[in-house]
């Protein structure tokens, strides 16, 4: 898949935008007036400037507001309707912090189960699609939820949970790593299937339908990208869970929770980059790639 | 809605003979050029006539090479590719603003282009490769079953058909009804063996593809006799005459 930086920036930062919600909805930390705006600053820049990354990938971004409507069926609605069920609950709640020093804990406990519903739906409409093997996987929602979880509790300040949902998510994500890599031999698609030609013979792609590329070759071949992936997925994973544990581990400084902040996200970004760089489309079989 | 219907009344397809396609592209052509003049946005190119262009069709035509076991030779198989209309289409339940739907009537797979907001969710839910986002109107294009011709009362009968099936020069598309088992598609499809695309996908794919005969096998009823054959004899063997003395003398120096 093609690894565009709208759609990884948007489920990087809404998902840690929505984690840091969900500890803030709990009352971790419990704060009220300027302190409180900052954190909901903070969440909601992240949250938000998420949503409003994913709307540059789309083709007719005017009409963004017509996918609240098919939330019966489709994953993408679901999320649209859970990120604004978050925000506008969130927003009540925090309004009730920042202004009046009341926690109104019911508006927080609703808000914070909507910011991981958001996170749920997002990594659906990913799991989902049975194209993509390396995608559609069990492991793939706990991925999501578990990196949400570790980078809301580090942007929340919340140090002893943070250290164990950090190893959490990179257990996880070293999980999804080894399963990904036998998804598409696992999911039985392959040449022979594609072209039902496999009864015959051996099939190799001979000649592509067009000589220059296309939309499919763009959208969802990537095969340059994996060339380095297993050093980037170490990459990934010493700046997304072993610098921030080693940071907070270490004597309370505010100077390390921000490097420990900024290599977790670095490390979320590179991994997220993989996530799409990775995924093997199984229309690429019809061009003998992957 | 984006849910799929449960039953549609009828099952429209193509179904597409492998043996016979010779790989011309003809299909190609027409479909690019009756669904960028007819309904719906054009299908655009970009840098047409530059170094690296690209563009939107709904219909593509690769060439496989199947290399069968032991010393057979290899077949080349030209193999068309368009939407295959299928009955549990990924691509419409994933659709977030129900611009993508099948229809109850007939089974076509259609985007209704002034709600697609261009997400591109369908395409990548489409193991085929059968949705193009189209990069100058910004919404999805994919195969209509020419929707816009099939029922077009001002076309001659004859014209009724999707344009990839009436341009086809080598009869190897077939349009028609496959949910009908007496439709002269469905009677094809059950005497060639037609078979699905990707039939782990479960995406049931309506449109049909029959497999290729191979071509160097001798059939078990012994050599067909070819009509030609004393024709193509040798004509003279042995020379004769002033060439035939030549011959020999130039042999015994």
């Amino acid at each position: 898949m093609h690894p565009a930086p709208s759609v990884i920036f948007f489920t990087t930062f809404s998902g840690l935008g929505f984690g840091l919600l969900f500890f803030l909805g709990l009352g971790y930390p419990a704060v009220t007036g300027w302190m409180a705006f900052a954190f909901f600053a903070i969440a909601y820049a992240m949250a938000v400037g998420g949503l409003l990354a994913s709307t540059f990938h789309l083709g007719r971004p005017e009409r963004a507001v017509k996918a609240f409507t098919q939330w019966r069926s489709s994953w993408l609605s679901r999320e649209a309707w859970c990120a604004v069920g978050a925000l506008v609950l969130m927003g009540l709640y925090a309004a009730g912090l920042v202004f009046f020093q009341t926690r109104i804990a019911i508006l927080g406990i609703l808000g914070a189960v909507m910011s991981l519903a958001t996170v749920f739906t997002t990594s659906m409409i990913y799991t989902q699609l049975k194209t993509i093997p390396r995608w559609n996987m069990n492991i793939t929602p706990v991925k999501f939820l578990s990196l949400s979880l570790a980078g809301g509790a580090l942007f929340a300040g919340q140090v002893s949970i943070a250290l164990v949902l950090l190893v959490i998510a990179g257990l996880v994500q070293v999980f999804t790593w080894v399963e990904g890599d036998k998804a598409l031999a696992a999911s039985g698609t392959d040449m022979a299937t594609a072209t039902g030609l496999g009864s015959i013979g051996k099939v190799r792609a001979f000649e592509p339908p067009h000589t220059g590329t296309n939309y499919l070759l763009r959208e969802f071949v990537h095969e340059i990208g994996r060339k380095h992936s297993q050093k980037l997925r170490a990459i990934s994973l010493i700046l997304m869970v072993a610098v921030p544990f080693v940071l907070l581990i270490l004597p309370f400084s505010h100077f390390f929770a921000l490097l420990a902040v900024i290599s977790h996200v670095a490390g979320v970004l590179t991994a997220r980059w993989l996530f799409f760089a990775e995924a093997e489309h199984v229309v690429g079989l019809y061009y003998g790639k992957r | 809605m984006t849910t799929l219907p449960a039953k549609t009344e009828k099952k429209l397809g193509l179904v597409i003979d492998l043996d016979t396609c010779v790989g011309c592209h003809a299909c190609v052509i027409s479909c690019k050029g009756w669904n960028t003049e007819n309904y719906g946005a054009p299908l655009s190119d970009q840098n047409a006539y530059g170094a690296d262009n690209s563009g939107t069709f709904l219909n593509r035509v690769h060439s496989f090479e199947v290399q069968p076991e032991g010393d057979a030779a290899a077949q080349l198989i030209h193999f068309p590719k368009s939407c295959l209309h299928c009955d549990d289409a990924p691509c419409v339940t994933v659709c977030p603003t129900g611009a993508s739907y099948k229809r109850v009537e007939d089974g076509i797979v259609l985007v209704n282009e002034s709600n697609c907001i261009g997400c591109g969710l369908c395409a990548w839910a489409c193991p085929y490769g059968a949705r193009e986002l189209d990069q100058a109107e910004g919404v999805m294009k994919k195969c209509t079953l020419c929707v816009d011709r099939i029922y077009n009362e001002n076309l001659p009968e004859e014209d009724r058909q999707p344009a990839c099936v009436r341009t086809c020069p080598a009869g190897a598309r077939h349009f028609g009804d496959l949910g009908d088992e007496n439709s002269d598609v469905s009677k094809l499809v059950a005497e060639r063996g037609g078979m699905d695309l990707m039939p782990e996908q479960g995406t049931k794919p309506v449109n049909q593809y029959l497999p290729p005969r191979p071509k160097d096998t001798i059939p078990e009823s012994g050599p067909e006799f070819d009509v030609l054959a004393p024709f193509l004899e040798p004509v003279a063997e042995e020379p004769k005459g002033f060439l035939g003395w030549l011959d020999k003398t130039l042999e015994k120096l």
